[in-house]
């Protein structure tokens, strides 16, 4: 039975702690909110290249000499994943559920017997992998000094991978990151940008009215490819900013409410044995007033 | 009269910089200047660097690097990651921006094409800054 003193300060500790996760998940709230607008300030640009890339597709009739990153190399020995996570910890199972799902990709390729490759960007992600799988990072990205991550970075990233690409350094390239549904759910995605994988689903039974091409498609397409892998790298981070702070606030809300569960526990506790010790010293004093 | 206008948009990754009405758009296209009024075929190119100018009642003008250009049922769509607005453009960037291209050009290494697009950047900036 810990003393009174002990309950005491442990009470002042979680209260403490309690002001700390509160304080926390304010801050994520106001950055979610910033990292939301951009998130979704941000998806135009991205919808309208793909469908812009859509377009140009439908009107390639040569495949056969279509640009190597629209349909690939035709291999797939080498796999690329890029791996996107959050400099920073403390957002609930953020960091980990990339991770987990990155790492089951990870078996699955070594088990088919193909080589692979990895990027990561971030530390937090870098740290889970690094114990299993730090022979296969060939190199690392960390934002943590920007405040806000702009297109800049995602385009040192796209270089980084198309030069890889050309240089025929891998087959296939899978980007890892969390996709904002709302606050409290995000869900981990592997998303295949090389070859592009474009989605046709969308696509409006054969609308597609012949465009004028100036220059030639292939060229347009040589030219748009690769901004377009930048941008998928972009979207990926303006998700994950938005993912991060969503996943941040709900934990830190969580955090702060089993804090207060403790502290009302410890409270009860504190107040049980403080009565306790009074009635016991009562019953002192009156069995020694019985006595005399 | 019917009306002559169609959409234009101008898209960056981080935000839709403009979008609005108008007659009649000027684009440096990477063959030439082009000029699109409505129910013009549809296109898709892309840029070199130069002005966007989209002409309403009054003229608006856009430095820009590069971009895709895509025209369709009347939309025109501009994505591009570095688009200037001329009415409220620092004068010291764009000529830091010239002088950074100057250095660049007299590079012996780079390709046409590369030397190509610099050398439309560097006429641009000098008109801008006339």
């Amino acid at each position: 039975m810990p003393s009174l003193d002990d309950l005491k300060k442990r009470i002042k500790s979680v209260k403490s702690t309690q002001k700390i996760t509160k304080a926390m998940k304010m801050v994520a709230a106001a950055k979610l909110r910033k990292a939301q607008e951009n998130a979704e300030k941000g998806r135009p640009y991205s919808q309208k290249m793909q469908n812009i890339i859509l377009n140009l597709t439908k009107s390639i009739n040569d495949i056969g000499n279509a640009p190597k990153l629209l349909v690939g190399t035709g291999q797939d020995k080498t796999y690329l994943c890029v791996v996107l996570t959050a400099d920073r910890g403390l957002c609930g199972g953020f960091n980990s559920n990339i991770c987990k799902l990155a790492k089951t990709n990870f078996q699955k390729i070594l088990k088919e017997g193909k080589n692979l490759k990895i990027i990561s960007v971030g530390s937090k992600g870098l740290d889970q992998i690094k114990r299993e799988y730090g022979k296969y990072v060939i190199k690392k990205f960390s934002f943590k000094d920007k405040k806000q991550i702009s297109f800049k970075e995602a385009e040192i990233i796209g270089t980084e991978i198309i030069n890889l690409f050309k240089n025929n350094q891998f087959d296939k390239c899978i980007l890892f990151y969390n996709n904002f549904k709302n606050v409290i759910t995000q869900i981990p995605q592997a998303h295949q940008i090389i070859p592009a994988e474009i989605k046709s689903s969308e696509s409006k039974n054969e609308s597609s009215l012949s465009y004028e091409f100036e220059p030639e498609e292939d060229e347009i397409l040589e030219d748009l490819l690769p901004k377009n892998i930048s941008t998928q790298v972009f979207k990926a981070f303006l998700e994950n900013a938005a993912s991060e702070q969503g996943s941040r606030m709900t934990a830190m809300d969580n955090a702060t409410r089993n804090a207060g569960d403790l502290v009302d526990k410890l409270t009860i506790n504190y107040n049980r044995s403080r009565q306790a010790s009074i009635t016991k010293e009562l019953i002192e004093i009156i069995s020694g007033a019985e006595s005399l | 009269m019917m009306s002559e206008k169609f959409t234009v948009e101008i898209i960056s990754p981080d935000k839709t910089i403009i979008k609005t009405e108008t007659s009649e758009v000027q684009i440096p296209s990477y063959e030439g200047e082009m000029g699109i009024l409505k129910d013009h075929i549809q296109l898709i190119t892309f840029l070199r660097p130069g002005i966007i100018k989209i002409k309403n009642d009054k003229e608006k003008e856009f430095f820009v690097e590069e971009g895709t250009v895509e025209f369709s049922n009347n939309n025109l769509l501009i994505l591009t990651s570095k688009a200037k607005d001329l009415s409220n453009v620092d004068k010291k960037s764009l000529s830091n921006l010239l002088s950074e291209a100057e250095k660049r050009i007299s590079d012996n290494k780079l390709t046409d094409k590369e030397k190509y697009l610099l050398s439309y950047k560097i006429d641009t900036l000098k008109n801008i800054n006339q």
